[in-house]
């Protein structure tokens, strides 16, 4: 989950072929693409597993079509709004839908707050590894303080205060970025 | 993005949890599908035929020709061949 390579930096890679820039590529999207179907679309288990593959399938065979390298995470997230759609059109031709319905399917809310969710994730991932774990395994993942301290090797009562840590370590991290950063950089 | 309390973030972290692992795999191993997937596009290519039978129903013509299900190599013909 550690990030080293820029998004652009990544799709490069893959265009050349690179099998394992592209496993980073679906490692690094996957639970975003995964989100938005299930959340933003309420899509079922199966649907969203034919749109999942088909977003990766479709970003696959059309990375040469993508104009800016950088762009390939509104790219992606604007591929699975419209395979969830179209999902959900599929759908209502036995259960007759509104199309402003369909559109208004994804709320805009839980798009944006994936988009800041992926933020989150990204940020979280150029974290040390030992917070990366524990926050991806207590939040993320829904581990029990018993669960992530045998995986990690640490007392159970030492876990709450780790997560404390982390957090105000990921919150600096975020702020220090945003002061650094100008607000239309996408890394 | 603009406030960074620490309960937002806990809740942003939340939001994403992973998606199965046998999804995530699937595609990841599109590339090392592609030359299974090469050979059924070179076939279609030739055979008008096979062609016609992979557009009406992907799945029924793979199967009819003895080609292994492989959910990565599907996903991308029904992309190239607008097929269901």
């Amino acid at each position: 989950m550690a990030q080293t390579l820029s998004d652009s930096e990544l799709v490069a890679r893959c265009r050349s072929g690179d099998q394992q820039a592209w496993a980073e590529l679906v490692d690094r999207f996957s639970r975003y693409v995964y989100a938005i179907s299930v959340q933003a679309f309420r899509l079922s288990d199966a649907d969203a597993e034919d749109v999942f593959q088909e977003v990766f399938a479709r970003a696959y065979e059309h990375l040469d079509a993508l104009r800016d390298d950088a762009a390939v995470r509104p790219w992606l997230a604007q591929l699975t709004r419209r395979l969830c759609i179209d999902r959900l059109r599929a759908t209502s031709r036995e259960r007759p839908t509104a199309d402003e319905e369909l559109e208004l399917a994804g709320s805009e809310e839980t798009l944006t707050m994936l988009e800041d969710a992926l933020t989150v994730h990204e940020a979280l991932a150029a974290t040390p590894e030992h917070c990366r774990e524990v926050l991806d395994r207590f939040f993320a993942r829904d581990e029990s303080y018993r669960t992530i301290g045998e995986a990690l090797d640490l007392p159970a009562g030492t876990i709450a205060s780790r997560i404390s840590r982390c957090l105000s370590r990921l919150r600096d991290f975020l702020e220090g970025r945003t002061q650094a950063d100008p607000p239309s950089s996408t890394r | 993005m603009t406030a960074f309390d620490e309960e937002r973030l806990a809740r942003l972290i939340r939001a994403l949890p992973p998606a199965p692992e046998a999804w995530v795999r699937a595609a990841q191993e599109l590339p090392l599908a592609k030359a299974g997937l090469d050979e059924i596009v070179a076939r279609a290519e030739a055979d008008a035929h096979f062609r016609a039978r992979l557009v009406a129903d992907l799945e029924a013509a793979l199967e009819a020709e003895g080609y292994e299900r492989d959910p990565a190599v599907i996903e991308v013909l029904k992309v190239r061949f607008k097929s269901k």
